[in-house]
């Protein structure tokens, strides 16, 4: 251990998913500055952020937080916790919260917990928009004022200055909305000096935890920045990091395999040279970070999408299965005027989806396969219209069409199978992303605003 | 013949935010790495036909120290639109495990 390490543990890839309670409660011994990790992301889908609800369950969040805090108080560090409640709304943010002062209440802990909120009211960007300072990302165009508004949720994804001055401010539970998965574990090593290029490299490769090691379901990593780059490795002492599988981490979710955009700037990873220091540790050195002219605050934002119901129906004759894509655009367009006949909607009211799992459902449009390998086929129907009622009425009236419909020129009436009664399922609102956009701001914490509560 | 998905070490597709679609490509060394850079997998165009995109929006990464191919493009639906049936991207790379790749290099 070299003395002008600073290390990060980063006990899971995301909060909520579980780890092995040794791998956290060791963040003494490893000697650990900060336990850093990420509570959320887009990659759930629109629901989540468009519901301002979070995808975890709040007893496995809990569990988990838990192990957390108490290790943190043993070794007297503080913890960052970002993308609070999936979405990182402030009703994200506030729902850890809650959690956190359960676990403090029950535990006796000392915590000085700093929220940072990073919701943005859609009407409050519109000034920054016709001030041109909302620019598109690729591949959006730009924006408009009505796809804005139309927004239920809208955060501004925070980099690592917010944190630093929750942490400055004396705080020892950070409590993000929306941040970049590398602000939180670059955070500390970049308050301490340590070289942007590394920082930021080493918290990619650490922001999914175990994923960057020979053991990716296992427990997570512990990072260490010196001044001349950073070494990774596992908290699972039968798991390994190789070169291998911390620079193929770099390509993870990532669309270039060298150049992450953070709102300050460029990572590039391009010249990083990965060694290994023995059979499980890595060594990274080499990585540039090219500050941007104008710092941006990139956006994310979901728009009620309509309400849906859904139906499945399974298929497993073979000469339905033999003639499946002539079967289903029948039904579909029987359905679709039907809808428009018998329940009077028009033809821009409802959304009508037919997709047969088992027979190129998840196939790209250009790779489908013409006959059904599958020995059975689910059809999932879907039917989204303005509000609940009229989603389910669409189901309802779809009901026996999707249990009867004959083959043409079929004389007896077949029937296929329902997966359960009711036949149809409520799903609730649901949404859609609309928003890949950046603000260039003044200060890196025009967008966000901190509040510290003391519990003792 | 050998296919792709015979020789890759590994393959996996994901979301790269919501509104772009990565594969990542391994491979054991850099003779099936070379194999299947020569091969359509690295062709723009091919990818463009798989996922109706637009060929020119297809970024093709060939990394030789790492023995492997990345390939990025915009999603050709947004995540969790009412047509997206693959929420993560996680089953996109089904298709390119039957890519022919050429013959081996018998240097």
């Amino acid at each position: 251990m070299t003395a002008d390490a600073v290390r990060v543990l980063v006990p899971v890839g995301m909060l909520g998913g579980g780890f092995p309670p040794d791998s956290v409660a060791r963040a003494r011994e490893l000697g650990a500055d900060v336990i850093a990790v990420d509570a959320g992301s887009t990659d759930s889908g629109p629901y989540y952020l468009g519901a301002a609800a979070a995808k975890t369950a709040r007893a496995a969040v809990a569990r988990d937080l838990r192990l957390i805090l108490l290790a943190a108080r043993d070794a007297g560090i503080p913890v960052i916790v970002g993308s609070c409640g999936t979405s990182g709304t402030d009703a994200g943010v506030d729902w850890v919260a809650a959690i956190a002062r359960e676990i403090a209440r029950a535990e006796g802990l000392a915590l000085t917990i700093a929220r940072i909120y990073g919701e943005q009211d859609p009407a409050a960007l519109l000034p920054l928009l016709e001030a041109g300072r909302i620019r598109p990302l690729p591949p959006a165009g730009p924006l408009d004022a009505g796809t804005l508004l139309g927004c239920s949720h809208v955060v501004g994804v925070l980099g690592l200055e917010p944190i630093a001055a929750a942490l400055d401010a004396g705080a020892n539970l950070v409590l993000a909305g929306r941040a970049t998965d590398t602000a939180l574990i670059a955070a500390v090593p970049l308050m301490r000096g340590r070289p942007a290029g590394p920082a930021w490299h080493g918290a990619k490769i650490a922001e999914c935890g175990g994923l960057c090691t020979t053991n990716p379901g296992g427990a997570g990593v512990l990072v260490t920045f010196d001044h001349d780059g950073f070494t990774v490795e596992p908290l699972d002492p039968a798991a390994a990091c190789t070169p291998l599988t911390v620079a193929a981490h770099m390509l993870y979710e990532n669309r270039d395999p060298f150049l992450m955009r953070e709102p300050g700037g460029t990572l590039d990873a391009a010249g990083a040279r990965y060694t290994a220091l023995d059979p499980r540790t890595v060594r990274v050195e080499g990585s540039a970070f090219e500050p941007a002219a104008q710092y941006t605050t990139k956006l994310e934002g979901a728009t009620p999408a309509g309400f849906q119901t859904t139906t499945l129906v399974g298929i497993a004759d073979p000469r339905v299965l033999a003639r499946l894509d002539e079967f289903r655009t029948r039904v579909l367009r029987y359905l679709t005027n039907g809808v428009v006949r018998d329940l009077g909607l028009a033809p821009g009211e409802f959304d009508l989806q037919l997709r047969a799992y088992g027979h190129n459902a998840l196939r790209p449009a250009g790779a489908a396969v013409p006959v059904a390998p599958s020995a059975e086929v689910g059809l999932l129907f879907t039917s989204t219209a303005a509000d609940q009622a009229t989603a389910t009425e669409i189901a309802r009236y779809a009901n026996p069409v999707l249990l009867h419909a004959p083959l043409p020129g079929a004389s007896a009436l077949p029937s296929y199978a329902f997966a359960g009664s009711p036949a149809e399922t409520e799903r609730g609102q649901v949404y859609q992303f609309t928003l890949c956009h950046a603000v260039d701001v003044g200060a890196p914490d025009e967008l966000f605003r901190t509040e510290l509560e003391e519990i003792r | 013949m050998t296919a792709l998905g015979d020789v890759a070490r590994l393959i996996r597709s994901k979301n790269a935010g919501p509104f772009w679609l990565t594969i990542d490509v391994f491979f054991a060394g850099p003779a099936d790495f070379r194999r299947a850079a020569a091969s359509p997998l690295t062709d723009p165009e091919l990818i463009a036909g798989l996922y109706q995109v637009p060929a020119d929006a297809v970024q093709v990464f060939l990394l030789d120290q790492l023995d492997a191919i990345k390939i990025s493009f915009p999603r050709p639906v947004v995540q969790g639109a009412l047509t997206d049936a693959d929420l993560h991207a996680g089953q996109q790379y089904i298709p390119l495990l039957s890519i022919e790749l050429p013959p081996e290099d018998p240097a």
